[in-house]
């Protein structure tokens, strides 16, 4: 066993002597990865009770699924809502990113940090505060409320990965094509927007997940005809454990990876 | 030379077309701020708007004057003790954990060269990306009397009868651990990434053994990117909801359970809403804390 001999690292400690390091280590990725990966397989069994393996195979939770009205109208709802999400954080989110960058005025470090505080409440505050002026407004299970709600939570996203792609991109650029002819818009439409689109596209990505993955909001102030298809998750799941569930998992599971794929993609191609 | 100190030196020479330039400039920066409104506007109207109207509810009592009631009524009520000792404790054990598992797993990444190490990131980031609900779906599924891990537990003979796995403070844990994990392992990665291997080199040559030179030399390096992870992780948890609904099976109550119960099952505006202001606060405490230690931290001269 050479290998377990040599050195691992430039204080020549020797493979050998840390491979708990190295059990370690892939223990706890596999106990990361593995959970969420297990659902996939479960979810094509043909039994009431989640086995794996599955003993049968069968797509009958996929056909439970997609027959069912009441989930297919909350997934819509909730396709619909992060669509939206996505078109109002985007543009939202990078305009104050521009504006607080460009502007480089005394009190954008303020404007930053108040637009930053959806990350910092606890989401159960603003889902019942949400919910309280709803109720007032008669807006509770309104569709444009859960899309203003999740836009909120969106923003700060928006912001801070434009805003980092800002501070790699050199505004002087900009001052160029306004010396020589273009507005300000043209010039920020012609000549930035294009060299930070990886991160708008990414932005935009990741509006859509925040809004299609948030429970607690939706919870509050989505239902009837506009329940989200999380918060139909929820309830269900807080009863019993249905495998229907399982198939569902597996669908976001695989529209979040292609969406990430995607993002990735351009990321590459931007480099 | 900035445009803007040139600004500024051609109008302390008094000159009236440099104040007309300063003047353009001023409202070309506030018309660039003037973007930034929309996104503010969203943010005050659904958010900093309905939470103060919440936490002016909390000043309330039941006939609607104004008085300290529901705080009152949290100092003297033991069951608000509890409901805050529990999650306390959830948060700091979950922390701990992830320290504990978080800590090895990052520098075994940032032992392994970069493109192993980005294979092995995906495993860190799966479940990052994936839904909350579909992997606290999963331990509801692996850890139930009749899941994978009883079935397994009891064919290989470790356990004769199906344990209790979820619904329960330990499934609650196992849920957040898995959950909050990946926060830890980024930054302490990038951390760890960023240390200058020849430090390590240079205290080998110096006679230190490798256990030695981890403990002082690698380890104060890594610890900005340990109190990040760890605020991190600390405060997502003391706002946590969905995973100790899910897994506690009603029988864990955290902060945010509490004021949900308040709220869904006895209307109670004020006491959620004094919760609300108690956690809030609690969390910021944590938050301001944790940037004064971790600026602490970085005077050893790490990070960046």
């Amino acid at each position: 066993m050479g290998w377990l001999d040599r050195p691992a690292s430039d204080t020549q400690i020797s493979h050998g002597a840390r491979l708990w390091l190295y059990a370690l280590g892939v223990l706890v990725l596999a106990f990361l990865a593995i959970p969420t990966l297990i659902v996939i397989p479960m979810s094509f069994s043909q039994s009431q009770y989640l086995e794996f393996p599955p003993r049968e195979w069968s797509l009958r939770w996929y056909e439970a699924y997609f027959s069912s009205s009441s989930w297919m109208a909350a997934t819509a709802t909730s396709f619909k809502a992060g669509f939206c999400t996505a078109l109002l954080a985007t543009p939202m989110g990078t305009l104050a990113a521009y504006g607080l960058h460009a502007g480089r005025l005394r009190f954008a470090g303020l404007a930053i940090l108040a637009l930053l505080t959806p990350t910092i409440v606890p989401v159960i505050l603003v889902g019942i505060a949400l919910f309280y002026a709803y109720v007032q407004l008669k807006m509770v299970n309104s569709f444009v409320g859960i899309v203003l709600a999740h836009t909120m939570l969106a923003v700060p996203i928006v912001m801070l990965i434009v805003g980092s792609a800002l501070k790699s991109f050199d505004l002087d650029q900009e001052r160029v094509a306004r010396s020589l002819g273009a507005t300000r818009t043209q010039a920020f439409l012609q000549v930035t927007a294009p060299q930070i689109g990886f991160a708008l596209v990414t932005s935009a990505i990741l509006s859509f997940l925040t809004s299609f993955d948030e429970v607690v909001i939706a919870l509050f102030v989505s239902g009837g005809d506009n329940a989200t298809l999380t918060r139909m998750m929820f309830l269900a799941l807080r009863d019993q454990i249905d495998p229907t569930i399982a198939a569902i998992s597996t669908l976001m599971i695989v529209i979040t990876s292609l969406l990430l794929a995607v993002s990735q993609l351009f990321g590459k191609s931007e480099s | 030379m900035t445009a803007a100190s040139a600004f500024d030196a051609a109008g302390t020479a008094g000159d009236d077309h440099a104040s007309g330039l300063r003047r353009d400039q001023w409202r070309e920066r506030m018309g660039l701020a003037g973007l930034a409104v929309p996104a503010l506007l969203l943010v005050t109207v659904t958010m900093l708007v309905p939470l103060g109207w919440l936490f002016g509810l909390s000043f309330l009592d039941d006939s609607g004057a104004l008085s300290l009631e529901h705080y009152r009524r949290m100092l003297a009520e033991p069951s608000y003790g509890r409901t805050f000792r529990t999650t306390f404790e959830i948060s700091f054990v979950t922390t701990l954990i992830c320290i504990l598992l978080g800590y090895p797993l990052a520098y075994f990444l940032s032992q392994l060269p970069r493109r192993a190490a980005n294979l092995c990131m995906i495993a860190v980031l799966l479940p990052f990306w994936t839904s909350l609900l579909v992997r606290t779906y999963a331990w509801l599924v692996l850890l139930q009397r009749s899941g994978l891990i009883n079935t397994w537990g009891m064919k290989l003979g470790l356990w004769s009868e199906p344990l209790q796995l979820v619904h329960n403070m330990g499934g609650t844990l196992i849920g957040m651990v898995h959950i909050m994990l990946p926060f830890m392992v980024l930054p302490l990665y990038g951390a760890m990434r960023a240390i200058d291997r020849n430090l390590l080199r240079a205290a080998a040559s110096l006679g230190s053994t490798p256990v030695h030179g981890f403990w002082t030399v690698f380890f104060p390096l890594s610890l900005p990117g340990l109190a990040a992870g760890a605020a991190l992780v600390f405060v997502l948890c003391l706002g946590f909801y969905v995973t100790p609904a899910m897994l506690g099976g009603g029988k864990v109550t955290m902060v945010s359970n509490r004021i949900a119960n308040d709220i869904e099952l006895f209307f109670n505006w004020g006491a959620a809403s004094a919760l609300g202001v108690v956690l809030l606060a609690i969390t910021l405490v944590v938050l301001v804390l944790a940037a004064r230690l971790s600026r602490g931290a970085g005077l050893f001269g790490a990070g960046h």
